[in-house]
């Protein structure tokens, strides 16, 4: 066992001690909080890659992939142990250079984006924090593990969406984020709960003993519960609730869009590259669980084509809703959500392997697309609309042209670009999954919207006439660099996984790597197809919007001049917000009135009633006191008393009454004795 | 030794009362002197102990011959875990009333007495001695509300006492029925539970004397007094009928009700399981929509204890040592929402509604309540690296052997409890502000003072030691479940 594997939980404890430190620091001292994070979050990247070096080399004995586990006792109830523990394995490996690396250029990034705001020390520590939680997440061989960390994650987003909190709408988005996020994870923990009273276990691996491992999948297998569902299935349906609301899957990515309302730093490091992430992250782990499946009939285990079909579905509705808006954060916010479904369609048709390539590139196009959303945001003194931009390009080259990289690996550009090559594994998974192939068809319709709506973003930022009053300026070089080099990248992950080298996926799954050129000839018609989707995306919307230029920020979109109702419908982003406000929220609002109605009236009404009752019987035994009982003791005390009178009158004290009575008494005695003798 | 935490606060009671009135210092140092010895010593028992899975015996002497009433006092794990919840909590009770001026040596007074009641309770294994103590401590309560509380004190000092008494009355019928059917005269609850009582009596009885507690325990429906006292309830007495109090009722369900009468309860635990679920959701919806600050809190604390009452009916070690752990946190944490809202806010803003609060900002003018209301809440809210986390797993995994659809509601009890704390935390400190009348109103506000702060820190630190590192607690609990009293709980229940 490599020795770095003892060490694996320094790379999430090194930024949480940073935040732990710049939380107790004063306001002002920015650039030291700063060089904290920074710094503990290089010594992390440093860590992860050390991590990454042992999990390449070949496979001792052959067969399985590399993967080293660390647990111990957390603490113990009854008969039974919670334990913890961490994992070193592919997965992991390749999910901590990711995060760490993508994640330093942001920070670095933040400190020209954040250099004039008054609360950049806080701003650092909640990065910190969120880095801390994010790589917990990584490293975790427990679920519940997986799921502490998971929470702390949704706590740093809340607080960072929640930044400027003086804004009522990033305090209304924060709060949103949570909650939503929130409702996923209570299925996420009552998966968990039941995968404890099945497996009474929650470590993933245990060297044979863990939830993952074969014994407790077989026996897992054999479970069906009252419905005739497997257990396996509800339990991995049930972790899916989860993923489906950190990653923001339809009917849950309602937050979002709203979280762009944190700074954009946040947008791209949280709601782009990872948090977002963790969703499809948690299904690549337990993924071995979610293909458990008794009744697997259609080729697909059930969880499995969940999966596929919502992200299929989130796929092609978020696309359609990027198409309405005008606001560049939210049409990349859709964007992810869209492409998150991509991945969720990647990971239930084609495996961890395609589900997992996706998020990697995606990752580094979609933080460099945010932080080029940032730098545009930034030169234009805060304007966030992207009809009120125009002709950009000449005065931010550097942001042009990287966004545009960006831009064009998120569309799918072919050959060169990261995009192409990730999303043509998922297009190609889908064409041949066994269940339907209309997952595919969404796929494509899905690609066609992208590039759509990314050259419509790019013509209304980029070209055309200028719009913005004042004048636009290129971003500082701290923000540019981290551009370049994301940029870089954008281009290059993308040859990890071409069909002809499918080097993640061989690195992913412990297979054997070959070039292969003769797949790339096998994958032509596909990869054809897709160019074509991607072609007529870009061209119809190029077609579009420099024939019929909107003259002025206020003019309708051509498309809604087209087709006013559909378009009305996207721009109001489906009315899924008004949905839930008239339906989840005014319910839970009539159960608490409800109750509190109960509470106020019903029990404290019952109370009042007995008390009432308790008066009434008491007035009862008053009366009774009063009227019979009283009358009865007064009546005998009166009876008392007048006889008391009778007497006490004898004894007036006056000497002739006295003679008198002992007068009439004496005689009465000498008439009564001689009434005696005569008898 | 662990007597000492019971006659020191007595002691302190009555020497606070005799303290002079116009000096309040005195009253409370007297009152913080005792109370940091009852914690010092409850932490020296918990040192000391020898013997964990054994039952250890203080005092056993004949106290009523007539009756056959001894006055024995005993501790094992569950008592020392609430004897320190005592301790923690008094401690900061006082820190958080050191403003008191009005009447304080009485108010001390009265406080210790309570302290000392509930110390008695949590150590009594003496039916009749358990009820006497109980009952010392439920008078004072009624004072504390009625002369120091505040927002329709009479009404909630009365409704208070009332509910209590009625508990108190159904524990005493069904005590004096069962020590007259018991075989032979004793009110020993070791004794008690050795005799095999008959079903059908115990059918009858078990609701009487479980109820009885449980009312305190904020058991739906019967848990209205618990918002309006502690609402009614100056800080330091909200901070222990939340903290404290509520716990009695949870304690004598569990060391009297339960282990006295199995076979009632094996009858009733289905729908007293449904009932707490029902005081979980019912709870945190009506917290949803309080207008007023401490509202929120005391309907929190009826959701939360609402976990303890689920964790006690699952009869699983996992659910039982839950329920303990969640009565400990539920104990440190909500002592520390009513220390914010009552004493750091509503002293100096003396307003509670949160309509009016959302103007103010206070996360402007009193960073330090903020920063504290934010880490309570985050604790209340359960999440992991806090005490509550643990707890309402543990009682979330027990549940869900036995009542897995109750655990699913209990979820969602859960979810209402993240929307009303985030309600009260944005509106409360991160609220809007019209304009211009803060910089004057803040400028009125007293600092946060010391004895705030160190209340603050040290119920904090509780939280987060409890959380991270749960065998604290659990390694005092767990081998309490083997001893003879409550061994039999677990009969069949598995796990």
């Amino acid at each position: 066992m490599p020795s770095i594997v003892n060490y694996l939980w320094l790379i999430p404890a090194l930024p949480l001690l940073a935040a732990g430190m710049i939380a107790l620091l004063k306001q002002r001292h920015r650039s030291l909080s700063a060089s904290l994070s920074i710094g503990s979050l290089a010594i992390s990247l440093g860590l992860s890659i050390a991590a990454f070096v042992p999990t390449l080399g070949p496979i001792e004995g052959g067969g399985g992939v590399k993967r080293w586990v660390h647990n111990l006792d957390w603490f113990e109830f009854g008969n039974t142990t919670l334990r913890l523990g961490w994992v070193l394995d592919p997965l992991t490996a390749a999910m901590l250079v990711m995060v760490t690396f993508v994640g330093l250029l942001i920070f670095i990034y933040s400190v020209g984006y954040m250099a004039h705001d008054e609360n950049a020390a806080r701003f650092f520590c909640f990065l910190s924090l969120f880095a801390a939680a994010m790589l917990g997440i990584l490293i975790s061989n427990s679920l519940l593990l997986l799921f502490m960390s998971w929470e702390l994650v949704g706590l740093a987003s809340y607080l960072l969406i929640g930044f400027w909190y003086h804004k009522p709408s990033a305090a209304a988005a924060a709060k949103k984020a949570f909650i939503t996020t929130r409702i996923g994870d209570m299925g996420f923990l009552l998966g968990l709960l039941w995968l404890y009273g099945e497996t009474g276990t929650l470590l993933f691996y245990d060297n044979g003993n863990g939830c993952l491992e074969q014994s407790a999948l077989n026996r897992l297998n054999t479970l069906t519960t009252a419905g005739g569902m497997g257990v396996a299935t509800a339990i991995s349906l049930l972790l899916f609730c989860g993923a489906a609301g950190k990653s923001g899957q339809v009917p849950l990515h309602v937050w979002l869009p709203d979280a762009m309302e944190g700074p954009t730093p946040v947008s791209a490091l949280i709601h782009a590259a990872t948090m977002v992430a963790a969703g499809v992250f948690l299904i690549a782990r337990v993924f071995p669980l979610m293909d458990v499946d008794p009744a697997n009939v259609a080729g697909s285990s059930t969880a499995l084509s969940v999966v596929t079909w919502v992200g299929a579905v989130t796929a092609v509705f978020a696309a359609l809703i990027a198409v309405g808006q005008n606001d560049i954060k939210r049409i990349l916010a859709y964007s992810t959500v869209s492409q998150l479904g991509y991945m969720m369609l990647g990971l239930g048709a084609g495996g961890v392997a395609v589900g997992m390539f996706h998020l990697l590139t995606h990752a580094f196009f979609k933080a460099l697309l945010f932080l080029g959303a940032g730098s545009v945001i930034h030169g234009c003194h805060e304007e966030q609309d992207i009809r009120r931009m125009g002709g950009l390009r000449r005065q931010m080259p550097t942001t042009f042209l990287t966004y545009a990289i960006g831009m064009m690996a998120l569309s799918g550009v072919p050959l060169l670009f990261s995009g192409f090559w990730s999303k043509d594994e998922i297009l190609h998974a889908a064409s041949v999954w066994p269940v339907s192939r209309l997952p595919f068809y969404l796929g494509l319709f899905g690609a066609v919207l992208t590039a759509f709506y990314m050259t419509r973003q790019m013509f209304f930022v980029f070209f055309g006439k200028q719009h913005l009053g004042k004048e636009a300026h290129e971003s500082p070089t701290v923000m540019t660099i981290p551009l370049v080099i994301l940029a870089i990248a954008a281009v290059l992950v993308g040859f990890w996984g071409t069909p002809a080298w499918p080097w993640l996926h061989a690195y992913l799954t412990g297979h054997e790597l070959h070039l292969d050129l003769s797949a790339l000839a096998k994958s032509a018609t596909l990869m054809l197809i897709s160019t074509a989707v991607v072609a007529l995306g870009m061209i119809s919307a190029w077609r579009l919007y420099t024939r019929k230029t909107p003259s002025s920020p206020q003019a309708l979109d051509p498309l809604e001049a087209a087709q006013p109702a559909v378009f009305g419908v996207l721009k109001n982003r489906a009315y899924i917000d008004e949905f839930y406000e008239a339906t989840v929220i005014r319910l839970n609002h009539l159960l608490s009135v409800t109750s509190d109605v109960l509470d106020r009236f019903l029990w404290n009404g019952l109370v009042q009633l007995v008390s009432l009752m308790a008066i009434a019987l008491a007035s009862v035994g008053k009366a009774l006191d009063q009227f019979v009982i009283n009358l009865g003791f007064d009546g005998w005390c009166g009876g008392l008393k007048q006889g008391a009178r009778g007497f006490a009158r004898l004894q007036n004290g006056q000497v002739q009454s006295y003679l008198r009575v002992i007068g009439l008494s004496l005689v009465a005695l000498v008439v009564v004795l001689l009434w005696e003798r005569r008898r | 030794m662990l007597a000492w935490t019971i006659y020191l606060s007595f002691l302190g009671a009555a020497m606070a009362a005799l303290a002079p009135k116009d000096r309040p210092t005195i009253a409370r140092w007297i009152a913080l002197t005792t109370s940091v010895l009852g914690l010092g010593i409850g932490l020296a028992g918990i040192l000391h102990q020898t013997n964990r899975s054994a039952l250890q015996t203080i005092v056993d002497v004949p106290w009523i011959p007539a009756i056959h009433a001894r006055y024995l006092l005993a501790a094992d794990g569950i008592s020392l875990t609430l004897v320190l919840l005592t301790g923690i909590a008094a401690v900061a009770g006082i820190l958080f009333s050191w403003n008191i001026t009005h009447r304080a040596n009485q108010f001390f007074a009265f406080y210790l007495t309570l302290i000392g009641g509930v110390y008695g309770v949590f150590l009594s294994f003496d039916a009749f001695l358990f009820f006497v103590f109980y009952e010392i401590a439920i008078i004072p309560k009624y004072f504390l509300v009625a002369i120091w509380g505040s927002t329709n004190k009479e009404y909630g000092a009365m409704k208070l006492a009332l509910y209590s008494f009625v508990g108190s009355a159904l524990v005493l019928v069904g005590l004096i029925a069962t020590y007259a059917h018991a075989g032979s005269p004793t009110f020993s609850l070791l004794e008690l539970a050795r005799q095999p009582l008959p079903t059908s009596f115990q059918v009858w009885v078990f609701p009487l004397v479980f109820v009885g507690f449980a009312i305190l325990a904020g058991l739906w429906p019967f848990h209205t007094w618990a918002p309006t006292g502690h609402v009614a309830a100056p800080t330091a007495a909200s901070m222990l009928l939340a903290g404290v109090v509520m716990k009695l009722g949870a304690y004598g369900a569990l060391r009297v009700a339960m282990p006295l009468f199995p076979e009632g309860l094996a009858a009733w635990r289905d729908p007293l399981a449904l009932l707490s679920v029902i005081g979980i959701l019912a709870g945190a919806g009506i917290a949803l929509i309080q207008k007023d600050f401490k509202f929120v809190v005391g309907y929190s604390s009826v959701s939360h204890m609402g976990f303890v009452l689920l964790g006690l009916m699952t009869l699983s070690v996992t659910g039982l040592s839950g329920a303990v752990l969640q009565m400990f946190s539920h104990g440190i944490i909500a002592s520390l929402l009513f220390a914010v809202v009552g004493r750091m806010i509503y002293d100096r803003a003396h307003t509670r509604e949160l309509s009016a609060l959302e103007s103010l900002q206070l996360s402007r003018a009193l960073p330090f309540a903020a920063i504290t209301f934010v880490l309570a809440s985050l604790a209340s809210m359960g999440l992991p690296g806090f005490s509550g986390f643990v707890a309402e797993l543990q009682v979330l995994m027990g549940a869900w052997k036995t009542f897995p659809l109750y655990a699913a509601l209990a979820g969602i009890g859960i979810l209402i409890g993240v929307a009303y704390t985030l309600r009260v935390l944005v509106k409360a400190f991160f609220g809007q502000s019209n304009g211009t009348i803060e910089a004057a109103t803040h400028e009125n506000y007293a600092p946060i003072s010391i004895p705030e702060r160190i209340g603050a820190l040290l119920l904090l630190g509780t939280s987060l030691l409890v959380g991270i590192y749960p065998r604290v607690l659990l390694d005092l609990i767990l081998p309490s479940f083997e001893t003879p009293l409550m061994k039999p709980l677990l009969k069949g229940a598995g796990l």
